[in-house]
């Protein structure tokens, strides 16, 4: 197994708000903030805890489809949006669909591995908010494979194909307690949300948010056969950004060690785009991150403390608790069902809302995520913050990209 | 000859006009959901859209781009289905696209009532006059002697029209309610000489369009107009009852207040005969006169109507002045007929009314709350025990709504007490029926 050949560090995380329905100040025909804006607030932020621009050497943006929903390629050279003085510094953008800011991550991390550079500001971003969701679907579709699988797919594209892995588990499971691991998977992102100030959902006061869930039976005339609406992530603008850093880098940056996280195992996997899952029911492609992940760490995921999972849909957390090996095949439903993954379960997941709470601005997600295991390593969390027990000190992430197709999967420890 | 094959050459006369639009813009998308069929490749479908407004006939494609793109996109995932075998369209905005210019490349304008020459169904919604009708009737009996006609007429017997135009009895009413993309009801009025075959074709019509069909006699006015125009002149009468010593601009305010939120409907009556239009209010009233052995015409429409106010929309769906002014779709201003201009509506003017009953909630938050039956209950309850101004005109008005109501059954103009409850409720948006026992 293949280690970083030096310490590679996360620090400085920021997000903006995830915009869009839910959020007060949302309104979807009054003029928006676009990716300018997102590139620029989420690079300032982490500008803010540095002494200035010349302690970053370079940037990378990921990102999903700005090119459609915002017609806007070479997101690279934005990177100027952040700080005049970052003019002439090499920056570029990374796509991977939904994994994009986990893969803008991976690629910072190659930069200082190769020692091009010592700290790279990452930045993911999408402004999806631009088109109706009927045509969203259209383009979030990209992540899937348009000459094999479109034309055959449902109007709401990849709802559908989750919705398929969730007939599939309901199938050979059962119904009920997978609906009910969904529906509480669903209350636990809004409960979180609530304790996070840039949550989407945030505001959310449905009395009873595991009671609406159930209530909301799905329509495949309108929808799709195994899922509603709460079962999946939001349409969101937002940006998220980190400082990837080797030691000097650090140093550089004027930051004590123990205010940033180290990276120690990185999987980055993909599967094939044209083939469909062999078993709907079982991510491997997470799988097999997770395990390199784990495995450069040289780590079992029973020491894993917190964890931001890719919630694209209540199912796909339910299948993740099983690629993780934190529970046997069929397991996943009444693992979440328990309480497992709430803030005060014994494996917290997704502590700031997640995808379905927080919000699912593409490209942003996988930086997200990493900020939010930043905070809770390093006791920065605030109303979501979680005890992080001293025999399970490490925090994992999950980036993926289309139905299973690109994951990233890092580990970290407070450094 | 079947119903889809009369769909495959329909003219729509009045195309431009309020219910004109909308009937051509359903009987398009069902049309144009036919030709996606595979057993229709290579069979045509036409809509001649004729009216004598051309602006409003280009105005009627913009209306027809947005509300087919909108109709696309709520139904998309049954629309993909009808595209399956289109292997060149690929995305949701491919196929809403295709749909859209489908359904405006089967409608053909036309100014010259010529083009509905071979047409085998025609819908007509024009000016609500019997002699006008009768005369483009004539036109259309020989320009289209295979069709089955089918009238919007809100009012006039289709008996009438029938003999006044020769038709033989290819005639059926087909009321759809405004606007009609939206309303569920259709009122289908059948006269004595309407062959069954062609109400077998408007019921499997009106299930096409999914729309609620009630049947009501061929008497002038129906049941809807039955009900709208008595209980407008009742509220007439009460207005200008109220409006000695006060005016007629407050007179027709408080009514208008009461008929609103004390009995719980959408809009208050004058609000609701604005937007109606005034001048269409007394064209169904001369009908409905002429017909019945009833005095059913008011002094004060006449007067408003002489002085040029005439209420009803703008093209883009605002509210034009009438008995009231309108900013944002609210009234803000009377009109008074003394003095021939609109003043200031005054919120003291509610204060005479009393209070609203105990626990009100208005019309708009009980359209949807699960406990309508019980807060309806409660909101009667509490009126039958007052005795304010605002309480005693409720009261009036209920009856005076029942009593029409029963009227239109026992004159077997509705064939159920139901069905005048059904077509107020789905015609008028009311949250309950005229025949009702609250405050009885």
């Amino acid at each position: 197994m293949k280690t970083l050949r030096k310490p590679i560090y996360f620090v400085a995380g920021e997000y903006t708000v995830s915009l869009g329905t839910g959020r007060p100040e949302f309104h979807p025909k009054k003029p928006r903030p676009g990716l300018e804006h997102y590139i620029a607030e989420a690079g300032r932020a982490v500008l803010a805890h540095l002494p200035g621009p010349e302690a970053i050497d370079e940037g990378v943006i990921g990102n999903f489809m700005a090119a459609r929903f915002n017609r806007q390629g070479h997101l690279g050279a934005f990177l100027s949006l952040v700080h005049e003085d970052l003019r002439y510094r090499p920056s570029i953008r990374v796509e991977g669909a939904c994994a994009s800011g986990g893969l803008a991550m991976a690629t910072a991390v190659k930069s200082v591995l190769s020692e091009q550079a010592d700290a790279v500001l990452t930045i993911g971003v999408e402004v999806q908010n631009t088109v109706k969701a009927v045509y969203g679907a259209d383009i979030l579709a990209g992540a899937g494979h348009y000459a094999g699988e479109r034309k055959q797919g449902n109007a709401h594209f990849f709802p559908c194909r989750f919705s398929e892995r969730a007939g599939a588990y309901m199938d050979r499971y059962g119904v009920e307690r997978t609906w009910e691991a969904m529906g509480r998977w669903y209350e636990q992102a809004v409960l979180n949300a609530r304790a996070n100030p840039k949550a989407q959902e945030h505001t959310n006061a449905l009395p009873d948010p595991f009671a609406t869930h159930q209530q909301s039976k799905p329509n495949p005339r309108s929808f799709c056969d195994h899922l509603n609406v709460f079962d999946c992530s939001k349409v969101s603008d937002g940006g998220a950004a980190l400082l990837v850093a080797s030691e000097e880098g650090l140093a550089r940056a004027g930051i004590a060690k123990d205010q940033a996280i180290q990276l120690v195992g990185l999987g980055h996997a993909v599967g094939d785009l044209t083939a469909p899952p062999e078993d709907l029911t079982v991510l491997d492609t997470t799988r097999e991150a997770v395990r390199r992940a784990l495995a450069m760490a040289g780590i079992d995921v029973r020491e894993v403390g917190v964890f931001e999972i890719h919630d694209c849909f209540t199912i796909t957390a339910i299948l993740t608790c099983e690629a993780l090996g934190l529970c046997g095949p069929g397991e996943g439903a009444d693992y979440v069902a328990a309480g497992n993954t709430r803030r005060d379960g014994a494996t917290p997941m997704n502590t700031g809302g997640g995808l379905i709470g927080y919000g699912h601005p593409t490209g942003a997600s996988g930086v997200r995520m990493a900020v939010d295991i930043w905070r809770q390593l390093t006791g920065n969390a605030g109303d979501y913050q979680v005890e992080i027990p001293a025999d399970r000190p490490y925090g994992l992430t999950i980036s993926m990209g289309g139905n299973d197709k690109s994951v990233v999967s890092c580990v970290f420890r407070r450094a | 000859m079947d119903l889809d094959t009369r769909l495959q050459n329909v003219s729509v006369i009045g195309a431009a006009g309020k219910m004109g639009s909308g009937i051509t813009l359903l009987l398009a998308q069902e049309m144009a959901r036919l030709s996606l069929l595979p057993e229709n490749r290579g069979r045509v479908f036409r809509l001649n859209a004729i009216d004598l407004d051309p602006a409003g006939l280009i105005g009627l494609r913009e209306y027809l781009h947005a509300q087919a793109t909108k109709t696309a996109e709520k139904t998309i995932v049954a629309l993909r289905t009808l595209y399956a075998d289109r292997p060149d369209l690929v995305e949701n905005g491919d196929i809403i696209a295709d749909y859209v210019r489908r359904v405006g490349d089967l409608v053909w304008p036309a100014t010259d009532l010529g083009a509905a020459r071979g047409s085998t169904l025609v819908f007509e919604a024009i000016v609500e006059k019997t002699g006008v009708k009768a005369s483009v009737f004539r036109q259309l009996r020989d320009l289209c002697p295979e069709a089955y006609f089918l009238t919007n007429t809100s009012s006039i017997p289709i008996g009438e029209i029938d003999r006044e135009a020769g038709l033989g009895g290819r005639v059926i009413g087909f009321h759809f309610y405004n606007p009609p993309p939206v309303q569920k009801l259709v009122e289908v009025i059948r006269a004595e000489t309407t062959p069954d075959e062609l109400s077998a074709l408007a019921a499997e019509l009106g299930r096409r369009l999914r729309k609620t069909l009630i049947p009501s006699a061929d008497v002038a006015g129906f049941i809807g107009n039955g009900h709208f125009i008595r209980d407008g002149l009742h509220g007439l009468n009460e207005a200008q009852r109220l409006s000695r010593g006060r005016g007629w601009a407050r007179g027709a305010w408080l009514v208008n207040r009461v008929s609103q939120d004390w009995l719980l409907r959408p809009m208050g009556i004058f609000q609701l005969i604005d937007y109606v239009g005034i001048d269409v209010f007394q064209m169904i009233q001369i009908v409905m006169d002429e017909h019945l052995d009833e005095h059913l015409r008011h002094e004060v429409i006449d007067r408003a109507l002489e002085l040029g106010v005439r209420g009803g929309q703008n093209p883009d769906g605002s509210q034009k002045p009438g008995f009231f002014r309108y900013e944002k779709g609210r009234p803000v201003a009377a009109y008074d007929l003394e003095a021939r201009d609109y003043v200031p509506i005054d919120a003291s003017w509610d204060e005479e009314l009393g209070p609203l009953p105990e626990g009100f909630r208005p019309w708009k938050a009980l359209t949807r709350a699960p406990d309508r039956d019980e807060a309806l209950a409660a909101h009667f309850g509490a009126l039958a025990g007052m005795d304010t101004l605002g309480a005693q005109l409720a009261k009036a008005y209920l009856a005076r709504s029942r009593e029409i109501g029963r009227q239109l059954v026992e004159q077997k103009v509705a064939a159920s007490e139901d069905d005048v409850n059904r077509v107020l409720m789905l015609g008028f948006y009311h949250l309950y029926g005229p025949i009702n026992d609250y405050c009885a």
